[in-house]
């Protein structure tokens, strides 16, 4: 047992170790060559533009089904439908905006940018890369890194937006609670903070969701069963990864009064 | 030149190169030839670095580049090389224009306005035309190796390494693959490394022949004389027998 929990180990901090030389070169091609504009904008379009139903669709639905269940909860306890824009508005804007942005697009673009990149690895088109002289990291990772950092703090705006939309569709249609308290509560207890607090999150969650599925499509191996296996990892690494630095920048930030 | 000096590479516990020493002169056409598995592609992909060896050194024009580790050096070795892919590796989100003329932005400082013109002769020098627009996808694995080939002259290397050029063609395309390798070197003095299983081709374009074995060279010779040579294993190979000291079998 003691053998196998050591090999894990190993390999994974070897696998760490592999992915901070992948952000290290990143950072370095970074401050040392033109950046690859055309490539940048196609993938912010493909992560981002091509996102935007998705991301808002999941967060309308998110707001509804918060708004139905605080406000029975408080119907329960209190006799009345209380403070749901505000329980909407909090939990949208701190945790699930982000997080469940970030859940969508790792699922979407961030298992398509892994089976690209491992296609590519697979095929030789990496090494196709190398001899004509530009490099995977300059060529593919910076570009991703930039779409993915670029796009998802933008879909999250919008899937906070969405999100308190739906809440507001379930809170005035059917909680029967005035569209004027709705909005009220939002405005009076949501504030700048809760926002930077949700930004910080998303701008972290894209940056890591980028540096995990590209560093699994570059170290792919063994054909297309290969490729499969390294999306599959590449989206369960990433998902987990974000719940588990959810917690821990929830605590940081909150202990830095943001 | 090119001058190999024991070289050496594993992958993890597997030795495929165990020791080459090879020399490969400028403007001269090198076939290696091989069983499947003697590291020739292993070879070639050391000469380029797009593999490290674990030892031993690979002197061009007289400078060891086993060791380059900055992007600026290798950039610069890499400026005079070209690689063809076995199976051309053409980039499958670009189109067929697109993926000739990838090179010319990073190797050369061709302006962009030209890339059109330089696809488009590319094409024609392997015989294909009009193709500029289709994905790669789109081609059959005939056309992807001559679109790579034609990504590869567009920079203009001094030594191409070709992995296996005419596998997979029909033989009159080969024929003309072959007759391309040896235009590139009477007309520019291309240096050519071709990789290959096909003996008829070896021995028409060959000036120097090599026989890998074991990751080892077991004969480096000019073509006439490695024609007519009595080492077995080579004998052996170029009669293409099941009897003899290479013993190949099938795995059940």
């Amino acid at each position: 047992m003691f053998k196998e929990l050591g090999r894990f180990l190993i390999a994974f901090f070897n696998q760490l170790g592999q992915a901070s030389g992948m952000v290290r070169s990143a950072a370095v091609w970074l401050f040392k060559g033109p950046v690859e504009v055309r490539q940048t904008m196609l993938q912010t379009t493909r992560v981002g533009v091509d996102s935007v139903a998705v991301a808002t669709l999941t967060s309308l639905f998110t707001g509804m089904v918060l708004a139905l269940q605080a406000g029975v909860t408080m119907r329960d306890i209190l006799s009345e439908p209380l403070y749901i824009g505000t329980i909407v508005g909090f939990s949208l804007v701190r945790e699930l905006g982000p997080v469940l942005t970030a859940f969508v697009i790792a699922g979407r673009a961030g298992a398509a940018g892994t089976a690209e990149i491992g296609t590519m690895k697979v095929t030789e088109q990496i090494d196709a890369l190398h001899t004509l002289g530009t490099d995977p990291i300059r060529y593919l990772v910076i570009p991703r890194i930039a779409a993915f950092v670029i796009a998802i703090p933008v879909l999250t705006l919008f899937a906070n937006v969405s999100g308190m939309f739906g809440g507001y569709l379930v809170s005035v249609h059917s909680l029967g609670v005035s569209s004027f308290v709705y909005i009220d509560d939002i405005k009076t207890f949501i504030k700048v903070g809760d926002l930077m607090h949700g930004f910080i999150k998303s701008i972290i969650f894209a940056f890591m969701i980028a540096v995990v599925c590209c560093y699994k499509g570059l170290n792919t191996r063994g054909g297309a069963e290969g490729v499969g296996k390294a999306t599959t990892a590449a989206v369960v690494i990433s998902m987990v990864l974000i719940l588990v630095m959810d917690y821990f920048l929830t605590a940081i930030l909150q202990a830095v009064g943001i | 030149m090119i001058q190999i000096k024991n070289l050496q590479k594993n992958f993890g516990r597997k030795h495929v190169l165990t020791g080459v020493d090879l020399t490969i002169k400028d403007g001269e056409v090198t076939t290696i030839i091989g069983g499947s598995g003697t590291g020739k592609s292993t070879l070639i992909k050391c000469i380029i670095r797009l593999i490290e060896p674990n030892d031993g050194q690979i002197l061009v024009d007289g400078k060891d580049i086993t060791h380059i580790k900055s992007a600026l050096e290798l950039a610069q070795l890499r400026r005079n090389f070209g690689y063809l892919f076995q199976e051309g590796a053409l980039f499958d989100s670009l189109s067929v224009g697109e993926n000739v003329t990838f090179g010319l932005k990073y190797l050369t400082d061709t302006p962009k306005n030209k890339y059109a013109a330089i696809a488009k002769d590319m094409l024609a020098l392997v015989g294909l035309k009009d193709i500029e627009k289709l994905r790669p996808s789109e081609l059959s694995g005939g056309m992807k190796k001559r679109v790579a080939l034609a990504r590869v002259l567009a920079t203009g290397p001094k030594v191409i390494l070709y992995d296996e050029p005419t596998s997979g063609l029909d033989p009159i395309m080969s024929e003309i693959i072959d007759e391309l390798i040896l235009d590139l070197k009477k007309k520019l003095g291309v240096t050519s490394v071709v990789i290959t299983h096909d003996m008829k081709s070896a021995f028409e374009i060959s000036d120097a022949m090599v026989m890998l074995h074991e990751g080892k060279v077991k004969l480096a010779a000019p073509r006439e004389e490695f024609k007519k040579s009595k080492n077995p294993y080579v004998k052996q190979f170029i009669e293409g027998s099941s009897q003899g000291p290479i013993k190949m079998t099938i795995t059940k």
